[in-house]
């Protein structure tokens, strides 16, 4: 039951990915990509990481989506602009391939390597976000607080790049 | 549900960065409620607070403490790092407001940005754990895209900006990965803690996952430290950026790339060093050659001080190859005195360029030393330097790095490094030609120098002078701080 349902998660993942790079008008790219991280988000819960998933949805799905989606309807870009490179693609296919291939490679050795990692009981009874929120005061209390830092910056950033008068 | 028992934490080792902080947040209140276009002063601020801060860090010397459960550490080797990010920092602030005022740029976010460069530089060099390592680079690297392109008016300026943020961007990706991979191999983001997990695998070579996690993470710092083949980047955002960040862009964040990498590979991955040492041989030989040769046929000055600080990052990752603590050593020694000879230099070509960035090719130092004998004798004490002759700290720095490399074996490594440097010393002497044999195009005015510049400028050709005659001095200073492990 588990591989059926991962299985067809996985060819709606697979498609909606295509989808992103294939449709020509930018709105349906963006909408087939809020769909991908959907999939992704069922990943995260197969693997019983209910916080990730519901943080993929919220962050990637909800947030950065919206974001871009409003770009592209405040810029208005025209379909014709986008103008098709057949040698880039032929490249970037290349490229791609390589390192898909790269990537099973690495992923079927290191499991081969590996012993399978035992779950974390404990970590499952107290609740991913209890256990995050822990580590996050506790153990990566220092990088938790530098984050304060790089949005400061990057809010700065904004304003210095984005003001009409300076 | 019990409560949460936070750890004790010792501030002691991010002080400096706290420090900074403060001070950027602070100007960057002033900056809002002061009236006033011109806001040369806060540079004065700054560049102050920039001192105070160094001689709070240098201080620190000799006291090792490691806090917030092993996040971060205060070393030497740190602390030797700090004070050359402080350094390049406030080196260029001396620098910026003669050239922001003749672009005509409201610069007072300027100073905030370059404080906030160095705490996520200070974060690179003292973090022991690799999310504190990535996000110091993460603050390192937001700033430096807005500096690079800070004069708005000037389109090289956004070109450069925007070509560093979507290349800088993609890179980040690289490395984010390869820590990824790492702490799914060995199940710990301690640098430390890795290390002790490498000790107890059996054969940690033939873990792929932990060698594409390493290969990822050396991808990622190459491109920071620009060396080829991931240096595109570099002349283009060297040529558009504002000449007094790129003259940071050269010294700061490379050695702040030295400090990650040798952190990560030196202590994490000793099991490994064979492999990455001669993946830093390839590279080191590619960077130098490349980087050289590509100089060999600039004209415009900022590119070609680009080409050649990739070739520099070439001699550097020499005695990072090398991995000894020669070798280290003599990449901790280099960095400092390169922020010297290079931000020197570039101080030179801001004040030979003119508004909008034009003037700026080789040929117009066509007789700049009759106008100005003691600032070109000032310039080619910098080209001297950076072409490695003695008795300059280029030349001492370079004698360092590849005694480490012989020391450990690599005496082709060595040779083909002083090939390099024998290259280099064409396109060094090429501006000194122009500058004591061309007569000049067209008569023109010669920009001032204002107190800023040429403090700057007595503190580069100080220390290029200083660190050649009596190196012993700051090499024992290297050699301790190169003490790891």
């Amino acid at each position: 039951m588990e591989t059926l349902f991962f299985l067809i998660v996985s060819i709606v993942a697979i498609a909606s990915a295509v989808m992103v790079i294939a449709c020509r008008n930018p709105i349906n790219s963006a909408l087939s990509l809020i769909l991908t991280f959907f999939c992704l988000a069922t990943y995260y819960v197969m693997l019983d990481a209910p916080f990730l998933a519901a943080v993929q949805v919220m962050v990637y799905a909800g947030a950065i989506m919206v974001l871009i989606v409003f770009t592209i309807m405040l810029l208005n870009i025209r379909i014709d602009a986008t103008r098709r490179h057949s040698h880039m693609i032929f490249f970037g296919s290349i490229v791609g391939f390589a390192t898909l291939f790269n990537t099973v490679y690495i992923v079927m050795k290191s499991r081969a390597a590996t012993p399978a990692t035992t779950v974390n009981v404990e970590a499952l009874k107290a609740g991913h976000t209890e256990l995050i929120g822990r580590e996050m005061f506790t153990n990566f209390l220092l990088p938790f607080e530098i984050t304060s830092i790089l949005l400061l910056v990057a809010i700065v950033g904004a304003v210095v790049i984005a003001k009409k008068k300076i | 549900m019990d409560m949460i028992t936070f750890p004790t934490i010792d501030m002691t080792p991010i002080l400096p960065e706290i420090y900074l902080s403060l001070l950027a947040m602070a100007l960057l209140l002033i900056n809002v409620f002061m009236p006033g276009r011109q806001k040369g002063y806060l540079g004065y601020i700054s560049f102050v607070g920039v001192v105070a801060i160094a001689v709070m860090t240098a201080s620190g010397w000799g006291i090792e403490v490691s806090s917030f459960s092993g996040s971060v550490i205060q070393d030497k080797f740190a602390i030797f790092f700090k004070i050359i990010f402080l350094l390049s920092a406030g080196l260029s602030i001396l620098l910026s407001d003669q050239y922001m005022e003749r672009e005509g740029c409201n610069h007072g976010e300027l100073y905030p940005l370059i404080l906030f460069t160095v705490v996520g530089m200070m974060l690179m060099a003292c973090g022991t754990d690799l999310m504190t390592i990535f996000l110091g680079l993460e603050v390192m690297s937001v700033s430096l895209y807005i500096l690079a392109g800070f004069n708005r008016a000037n389109i090289k300026s956004n070109e450069s900006g925007l070509k560093y943020f979507l290349l800088g961007a993609f890179s980040t990706g690289f490395l984010l990965y390869g820590m990824a991979l790492t702490y799914g191999a060995t199940g710990t983001t301690r640098i430390f803690g890795i290390s002790g997990q490498l000790s107890q695998m059996a054969a940690p070579a033939a873990n792929i996952m932990l060698l594409a996690g390493m290969l990822l993470m050396i991808t990622g710092f190459a491109f920071k430290i620009a060396a080829a083949p991931f240096h595109m980047w570099t002349p283009d955002v060297y040529e558009g950026a504002p000449t007094p960040m790129t003259a940071f862009m050269s010294a700061g964040p490379k050695a702040a790339g030295f400090a990650a990498a040798i952190r990560i590979l030196v202590i994490s991955f000793p099991a490994l060093q064979p492999d990455w040492s001669q993946l830093f041989w390839i590279l080191a030989v590619l960077t130098m050659t490349i980087g050289n040769i590509t100089a060999l046929r600039q004209d415009n000055i900022k590119r070609m001080l680009a080409y050649s600080s990739i070739a520099h990052a070439g001699y550097a990752l020499v005695g990072f190859a090398a991995g000894n603590e020669t070798g280290v050593a003599g990449v901790l020694f280099y960095m400092l005195s390169y922020a010297f000879m290079n931000i020197g230099a570039f101080a030179i070509v801001i004040l030979i360029a003119k508004k909008g960035e034009t003037n700026g090719t080789v040929q117009d130092f066509a007789g700049f030393a009759f106008k100005r004998p003691l600032l070109a004798a000032v310039m080619s004490l910098f080209l001297f330097s950076l072409a490695g002759m003695p008795p300059t700290a280029g030349f001492i720095g370079k004698f360092y790095l590849f005694s480490g490399a012989v020391q450990q074996g690599y005496v082709w490594l060595a040779i083909i490094g002083v090939i390099n440097s024998a290259v280099s010393v064409y396109y060094y002497l090429r501006v000194m030609v122009f500058m004591y044999m061309k007569n000049p195009s067209e008569e023109f005015e010669w920009a001032t120098v204002t107190a800023p510049v040429a403090l700057a400028l007595i503190i580069s050709a100080a220390g290029s002078i200083i660190l050649g005659v009596v190196p012993s001095y700051v090499m024992q200073f290297a050699q301790q701080a190169a003490k790891l492990i």
